[in-house]
């Protein structure tokens, strides 16, 4: 056994102290399970919640698999025998309770008693998330996290960001649809001193509102109909990291209360509860819609846009950023060529006059789409007009010099959140819908067929097909 | 009607994760909730598309199991298939719940196992 470190006096003062166990493993930024000898689960704490999706109170007594679902777990558990004499060190994934994968670092260690008995196991995980999508882009140019640009609009961004990241105020992110509004607050995110905690995400426009409610502050159990057991929000799982609040305009009245509330004081009262919980959470709120616009109309509260409007970002459409097309074009050849081991080089010249010209109402996602469609279309060797949606030729000639549409950056407050499927006339989703449309008739309904004309896998059919609502018998 | 039930097995627990199972419990409930017939199907490695595709040939109704990722869950989901996750306990005793109509998504049923 290692010699005990020798303590200072102040240190032999705080430690011959009895220290709250549980709360000092709550406040970690890594995510630790306490087990038994058999490997079930006695505690975890909250950045363990946050990564899995589990409640401390849930988990206790169940067998750390379950608990965990990681593949080393599953497949070659280090304490398969009970027996581990020292720590082991792996890399691993875990799917959590809101159904995704989440790449994992974990650390194994027996526990023993102060008469050297084994009483347990301590694991401790962290999320490699931000790591990995660190590590992948840092040695890239003009580029912030994974946001890509080099027009001075985008310099200008770059700049701001990292300051804005350091500090702990509320920010603002505005600009159209597809500029990438979620990868700058993810970004700000991976940047700050938060970035070992959880980001946590909220669509304010995807739930109704006794929903959004209880997904955003968690209720007691009985505090309707229905709670039968207590749920924690949002916030919760927040606390020490950030909380994205993706379409803010589109929170109701009553809820933009107590978001401001809770911006007040930092206390999160779930439904139903007399006693709050102080939540150390940054907020980051996105929206397309010009909140100025709707305080005016009596539709956003005035207080919480001032709250929130602490520091603003601008993500300018893709139209205003002066060289960024090119540069996105060559990003996502690079990378959709990449991925789909395809041999495509570049594009030809006729395809690249077409792709400048176009505008991309759609913005940065438009964009990555159109390349996504041309690498798969292509296979090998340079894009050429004809592995483009034909509606890229179309457009220029539809297009009147200014467009109605688009002739303001604002957007109007009642315009929909996203464009939803079925889509509107003329954009990417449609044409998109039109070519999987024409090869399923092509191939008399065979998703099979359809897919490989459209040289896709099935499964890529499948996921666009349930995304613009077509269904073949 | 006769209802199959997929339950993707580790040992003899549902197992903790779709896309790591290598065996799969099938079983079929007659309409007054009683099992009519047991088999375990045996793949030769752990895959979600193989499941899936198993799932589809033997027209189950249900699938009982741990955890699945979102695309998983969302295809069978769209295929029609009810999916029911986040299960924890002995296959045997999850599927008799199941027959007498009371499990539910997230649920743990008692017995769940050591470790």
């Amino acid at each position: 056994m290692p010699a005990k470190p020798p303590k200072s006096a102040k240190a032999e003062k705080i430690l011959d102290r009895t220290i709250d166990f549980y709360r000092l493993l709550n406040e970690l930024p890594l995510g630790v399970l306490i087990m038994d000898r058999q490997r079930r689960a006695l505690f975890c704490n909250h950045a363990l919640e946050a990564i899995t999706g589990v409640t401390a109170a849930a988990v206790q007594g169940i067998a750390c698999r379950h608990v965990m679902r990681s593949r080393v777990c599953l497949t070659a558990c280090p304490a398969a025998d009970g027996k581990l004499s020292e720590n082991v060190c792996f890399e691993t994934d875990v799917i959590n309770r809101d159904r995704r994968r989440i790449p994992v670092r974990g650390t194994l260690a027996p526990i023993f008693d102060a008469g050297e008995n084994p009483v347990g196991f301590v694991e401790t995980v962290e999320d490699l998330r931000p790591l990995k999508a660190h590590g992948e882009k840092a040695n890239q140019a003009y580029r912030f996290g994974r946001v890509v640009g080099q027009s001075p609009q985008m310099e200008k961004l770059f700049r701001i960001v990292p300051v804005i990241a350091q500090s702990d105020a509320s920010v603002l992110i505005t600009g159209e649809t597809g500029t990438g509004k979620d990868m700058l607050a993810e970004t700000l995110h991976q940047e700050s001193e938060r970035a070992k905690g959880p980001f946590v995400k909220i669509n304010c426009g995807a739930l109704p509102e006794t929903l959004l409610e209880s997904e955003l502050f968690g209720h007691v159990k009985g505090a309707f109909t229905g709670a039968t057991e207590n749920k924690q929000g949002r916030f919760y799982l927040a606390h020490n990291g950030t909380l994205y609040l993706t379409e803010i305009g589109d929170l109701p009245l009553p809820l933009q209360v107590k978001l401001l509330t809770f911006l007040d004081d930092k206390i999160v009262y779930p439904l139903g509860a007399t006693k709050g919980f102080a939540a150390d959470v940054r907020v980051v709120a996105a929206t397309h819609r010009d909140l100025a616009r709707m305080v005016r109309e009596g539709r956003f509260r005035q207080d919480l846009f001032f709250r929130l409007n602490v520091l603003r970002l601008h993500i300018p459409p893709l139209r205003e950023r002066e060289g960024d097309v090119r540069l996105l074009l060559d990003h996502y050849l690079n990378f959709f060529a990449h991925n789909t081991n395809r041999e495509v080089t570049g594009y030809a010249s006729k395809a690249m006059s077409l792709l400048l010209a176009y505008d991309y109402p759609g913005n940065v996602r438009e964009l990555r789409n159109i390349v996504e469609y041309a690498v798969n279309v292509c296979r090998e060797g340079k894009i050429t007009p004809r592995h483009l949606p034909a509606y890229l030729g179309e457009e220029r000639q539809r297009l009147t010099p200014v467009d109605a549409s688009r002739e303001s950056t604002e957007v109007p407050v009642d315009a929909p959140a996203e464009p939803a499927a079925p889509p509107t006339d003329g954009t990417w989703p449609m044409a998109e819908r039109r070519i999987i449309l024409e090869a399923l008739v092509k191939a008399r309904g065979n998703r099979q067929r359809a897919a490989q004309q459209l040289g896709w896998a099935r499964s890529t059919l499948w996921r666009k097909m349930k995304h613009y609502g077509i269904d073949t018998p | 009607m006769i209802r199959k039930i997929f339950i993707p097995l580790s040992e003899e627990e549902v197992a903790p994760r779709f896309d790591l199972a290598a065996e799969v419990l099938l079983a079929e409930l007659g309409e007054d909730g009683r099992i009519l017939q047991e088999k375990v199907l045996i793949l030769p490695e752990p895959s979600s598309e193989r499941l899936c595709h198993m799932v589809m040939t033997e027209r189950a109704h249900t699938v009982i199991c741990g955890g699945i990722e979102e695309e998983v869950f969302d295809y069978l989901t769209w295929k029609g298939i009810v999916v029911i996750d986040d299960v924890i306990g002995m296959a045997s005793r999850v599927l008799r719940r199941h027959a007498a109509g009371n499990l539910k998504a997230g649920e743990i049923v008692s017995g769940a196992g050591p470790a």
